[in-house]
């Protein structure tokens, strides 16, 4: 297999502390790398490095089999990058950011016209070309974005939370629009707060945390390391519920969560999920519900760094026009 | 190296960009810089407030009490004007560049195969036509109200250039100010509060002798003093080629200073 992307040992310090600890990566040519963790996991830090804006302290990285910091200049001619907010001229109209860039790499004032024009037709902004992009939505800054970082037809892309901030539909665009640019062949390396983003996305997801890869794998496969499934027990008479506690401890060796009127724990061996009922209806206990199911990435992030993976703290730039649903 | 697609539009595989690639890079980006006021016109307005504001009011407030008649004054005080704007349109780099880094503009464009030294050259470039625009409003409302160039269209040019010289010098400082300041509101409080004592600590707007004698020391060593000498010698008549070498001793000495730090506070972002 060969790899678009690949870090070893990535070290960047701030003063104390240790922005990266020792960020190992690889991203197969083609694939989709999601990485997830919460804000401060050090995941901008890794992309800027990846994408030249940043010189590790320590370990090295290559793109497209280019370092990045000794052959910084051929690894840019191959990169796309989209941050994490939507890095256009608001003075300059659409069609002429995307011009600039054309220009910037190179192509004659007709290709870059042209290129620019087939951009913000797939990205639905055509009609939008003529106007300053600070009147824009920030959906439609989001996309400007998007298509100015494709400009140049990059083989490798990096999208620095692109759905940071976007209201349910833009992201859910978004999200198409990154599954077409992998029907071209992109390898794309996508960071992300939100569980649900690498779970749609990503081929391969890596968790970070202060700095360090936690875990990685596919997405079945981070849900298969905690647990595999998650058993929930909500008895009809509330006051059962101690009962459901004990018998949940006797069987499994491990105590469930109790809230919301239900028993909530991970279960590794299935089969043991009869027994439970059986001791239940042996004690009386009516469940109104009992359910088993694969644990989610939020709780497989939880199981690995004992804190949820998405802040409660808005995330949305209040600078920023959210897009009005039609 | 890897092939993916058929379709990579990789122009260079060199590790580096070409002398001629850096200035076309430039040209682009102080096209970017410029082309707002084609479709928004009220840009240009805004370089043209301050010099029609300022040349009107200290023509006709302070010109009768400063030298007695209004048309003196202005002949007295068009050089100070021109320079005291020339130094706060160098700051129009750092609210530029300020506002970049604050958008993403800035990373977006270091992550181009492009010269390293093109975001911030094209902007000097763009605020250089700038000045020039300002220099030309000045000089043609100033004709206006009655300003005489006595020397010719060599010290018109003369002037420009000393002008320009310095604000290239100049720009430096701008751009670590844009680097280091947090947004570019931060700017316009710091540019305020160092242009506005130094262009007043001068003889740009009246004669030093008017000055204490603690003060005139200090006016006769500030560039200002020597900018504004040298752009009336220029354009008026009277001396110019000591004042012209001190601005200069100046603007060397501002870049010997600003340079290094700049390009440290540059590669502290990287």
């Amino acid at each position: 297999m060969r790899y678009a992307v690949q870090a070893e040992g990535l070290v960047k310090r701030y003063g104390e502390t240790r922005a990266l600890d020792g960020i190992d990566l690889e991203v197969p040519e083609g694939r989709l790398l999601g990485v997830l963790g919460p804000n401060g996991a050090g995941k901008t830090t890794a992309v800027r490095i990846l994408a030249t804006l940043l010189r590790p302290d320590g370990g090295r990285a290559t793109v497209g089999g280019f370092d990045v910091v000794r052959e910084a200049h051929r690894v840019r001619s191959l990169i796309g990058l989209t941050g994490q907010y939507a890095a256009v001229d608001e003075a300059l109209t659409g069609v002429e950011n995307l011009v600039m860039i054309g220009r910037l790499l190179e192509l004659t004032r007709a290709d870059a016209r042209r290129r620019a024009a087939e951009l913000l037709e797939r990205f639905d902004l055509a009609d939008a070309g003529g106007r300053a992009a600070k009147t824009y939505s920030g959906g439609m800054r989001r996309r400007l974005d998007l298509a100015a970082s494709l400009v140049g037809r990059p083989q490798v892309l990096f999208l620095d939370e692109p759905t940071t901030g976007l209201d349910p539909r833009s992201r859910t665009e978004l999200w198409g629009v990154v599954r077409g640019l992998m029907a071209d062949g992109v390898t794309v390396l996508l960071t992300t707060q939100y569980l649900q983003e690498a779970d749609e996305l990503a081929d391969d997801i890596v968790v970070f945390d202060h700095g360090r890869v936690i875990a990685s794998g596919t997405s079945d496969e981070l849900k298969a390391t905690t647990g595999a499934q998650v058993l929930q027990v909500r008895p009809m008479a509330e006051g059962h519920l101690g009962l459901v506690h004990d018998v949940i401890t006797e069987i499994l060796g491990d105590r469930p969560e109790l809230a919301g009127g239900q028993a909530t724990v991970n279960i590794k061996d299935p089969t043991l999920v009869p027994r439970i009922v059986r001791r239940l209806d042996d004690l009386g206990v009516v469940a109104a519900e009992l359910s088993l199911r694969k644990s989610s990435l939020d709780e497989v992030f939880l199981a690995l760094t004992g804190h949820r993976a998405e802040e409660p703290a808005d995330e949305s730039r209040s600078t920023e026009k959210q897009e009005v649903p039609a | 190296m890897t092939t993916l697609t058929g379709t990579t539009a990789v122009q260079t595989l060199h590790n580096r960009v070409g002398p001629a690639a850096g200035v076309r890079h430039t040209l682009t980006l102080a096209w970017r810089s410029l082309v707002q006021i084609k479709h928004n016109p009220m840009e240009l307005l805004d370089l043209s407030v301050q010099p029609i504001m300022f040349l009107l009011l200290f023509t006709y407030v302070f010109g009768g009490a400063i030298a007695g008649s209004t048309s003196d004054y202005l002949q007295f005080s068009l050089p100070g004007l021109v320079v005291q704007n020339m130094l706060f349109a160098t700051l129009t780099t750092a609210i530029g560049l300020s506002t970049d880094i604050n958008k993403g503009v800035f990373d977006r464009l270091r992550s181009l195969p492009i010269a390293r030294s093109a975001p911030l050259a094209g902007r000097i470039v763009a605020d250089t036509l700038k000045q020039v625009w300002a220099f030309a409003l000045f000089l043609g409302l100033g004709t206006v109200l009655g300003f005489r160039v006595h020397t010719g269209p060599f010290g018109v040019l003369g002037a420009l250039a000393l002008l320009l010289g310095f604000a290239l010098a100049m720009s430096w400082l701008s751009v670590l100010i844009g680097l280091v300041a947090a947004d570019p509101e931060k700017v316009q409080i710091m540019a305020f509060s160092i242009m506005m004592p130094i262009t007043f600590t001068s003889n740009a707007f009246v004669p030093t002798k008017t000055l204490p004698e603690w003060l005139q020391r200090w006016v006769e060593v500030n560039p200002v003093t020597h900018l504004a000498d040298g752009v009336r010698g220029l354009l008026t008549g009277g001396p110019v080629a000591n004042h012209v070498l001190v601005s200069a001793i100046w603007g060397v000495a501002i870049v010997l200073i600003f340079v290094p730090l700049s390009l440290r506070a540059f590669r502290a972002r990287g």
